[in-house]
């Protein structure tokens, strides 16, 4: 039996605008498997940027559950759920969400605080993750003083602080240029590859395609398919490295 | 890496780490720091200057000295004239609101950041104790900057109106004269202006910075100020 990681029944959910109800996700099932690089695509205002949020536990569904490691997570307390992001998840976003107050090593480290680890120990591994990032000789800037790819470097770096199983990524090319774009792709991929991390990554960026596993469509907050690996190259040929 | 274990709990931080990130985040942001600090400085020396001056003109009168100011009926016989609890009042009015408004921009403009500490593990008490450490140091500095300035403005004007008379009659310490109205003195007035403007900064801080970690992250991060 394949290894479940996350596993959405039937999420809705909504927002209010006033005296407006907005169905930003109108009931979704998906399965993602263990080590799998899943690329949630659709149009700005699809509802995958909400899904991803649900799956990160960043937000609540109106309606439905949310499984992780097999754990619904509605039920878990608050103290849990930061444990849950501390620990299990590595959040990478379109726009790093760096705290501009930390240099790229303070911000590496902050995750490793919450969870506890010594002083000696979190620098130890926020040099070694901000090495393995490319940013051993920048360790000490601020996010001011580096390029968007950097940032998104440091970000990354941040994402695997707590050694995750999952990581999730916003848009996380959305900001940069094609080849800075295609510099994060293949290190997230290669997290993938090597470490075994799951990835799940919200994105309109076609370069995405050819690394992921299985691309799941999302259209006006529904799943509109799920295509394979084998689907996935044929359409790669056809938009001829086409991005954005 | 974890692999189907159940979901432990978070831990707290211990409280110098809190302390430590605090303290490095206003060093970092000192020039917003000393905004939001000036804000506070302005409410308090306000208050303290209007207050103190007040004081003044008590002492200097119950000691007979008072000499060219001009005197209310009022003031004669009880020794705080309406117009000055008036002022006061408003005094303290303006120090409240600019105190607050002051803390909230400092707060609401963190919302993206309290997000994403919540996405890297932080749970809401720690956030909210980041904002109270920070917001304490800011209030106390503040306001004992403030209520100097503000002793300092009474004294001028104390001089002005008393001349050195001033000097010898100066009611630093408390006194509650038998047949006049009881006077706090400088001292005391200068230790309350710095109590209060650093609980109103605690408030006005804490309030907003409480609200936003009970937001989930996503939306404390979709915040635009």
């Amino acid at each position: 039996m394949a290894d479940i990681v996350v596993k959405t029944e039937d999420v809705v959910k909504e927002y209010r605008m006033g005296s407006n109800i907005l169905r930003a996700l109108d009931g979704i099932n998906i399965e993602i498997e263990r080590g799998e690089y899943i690329s949630l695509m659709g149009p700005s205002g699809s509802g995958k940027s909400t899904l991803f949020n649900m799956i990160g536990a960043l937000d609540r569904p109106t309606e439905g559950q949310v499984y992780i490691d097999g754990q619904n997570m509605s039920q878990l307390s608050q103290k849990q759920i930061a444990a849950f992001r501390c620990h299990r998840v590595g959040y990478i976003f379109q726009s790093y969400n760096l705290l501009h107050v930390r240099s790229a090593h303070g911000n590496v480290t902050l995750p490793m605080i919450f969870a506890g680890i010594s002083e000696k120990d979190r620098n130890e591994r926020a040099e070694k993750l901000l090495d393995m990032v490319g940013l051993g000789d920048r360790m000490y800037h601020l996010p001011d003083e580096l390029s968007g790819g950097q940032r998104q470097r440091v970000a990354i770096a941040r994402a695997l602080a707590n050694d995750p199983s999952i990581i999730l990524a916003d848009e996380p090319t959305a900001n940069l240029d094609t080849i800075t774009g295609r510099e994060i792709i293949d290190l997230i991929k290669r997290l993938n590859l090597e470490q075994g991390v799951t990835v799940i990554s919200a994105t309109h960026d076609l370069k995405m395609l050819d690394v992921s596993d299985r691309i799941v469509d999302i259209r006006d907050g529904l799943v509109e398919r799920i295509r394979n690996r084998d689907e996935i190259e044929i359409e790669v040929g056809e938009v001829g490295g086409e991005g954005h | 890496m974890q692999q189907r274990t159940p979901i432990e709990e978070q831990i707290d931080l211990p409280f110098v780490e809190s302390l430590r990130i605090s303290f490095q985040s206003l060093k970092i942001r000192f020039g917003r720091s000393i905004i939001t600090t000036a804000g506070i400085t302005l409410g308090i020396a306000f208050l303290v200057s209007v207050w103190m001056n007040n004081e003044i003109g008590i002492a200097l009168q119950e000691s007979g000295r008072q000499t060219t100011i001009n005197t209310f009926e009022e003031t004669a016989e009880q020794g705080i004239s309406t117009k000055d609890i008036w002022l006061i009042i408003m005094s303290l009015i303006v120090c409240v609101v600019g105190i607050a408004n002051s803390m909230l921009m400092a707060v609401t403009e963190r919302f993206r950041e309290i997000g994403t500490m919540k996405c890297l593990g932080a749970l809401d008490g720690f956030v909210v104790r980041l904002f109270l450490l920070e917001s304490g140091f800011q209030g106390f500095s503040g306001a004992l900057i403030g209520a100097l300035i503000g002793t300092l403005g009474a004294v001028l004007l104390g001089l002005k109106d008393y001349g050195l008379d001033l000097f010898f009659y100066f009611p630093l310490l408390p006194a509650s004269p038998e047949d006049g109205p009881m006077q706090l003195g400088v001292i005391v007035i200068i230790l309350l202006g710095c109590i209060l403007g650093m609980i109103l900064a605690v408030i006005g801080s804490s309030f907003p910075a409480w609200r936003a970690a009970k937001l989930p992250p996503a939306e404390a991060m979709r915040t635009e100020v």
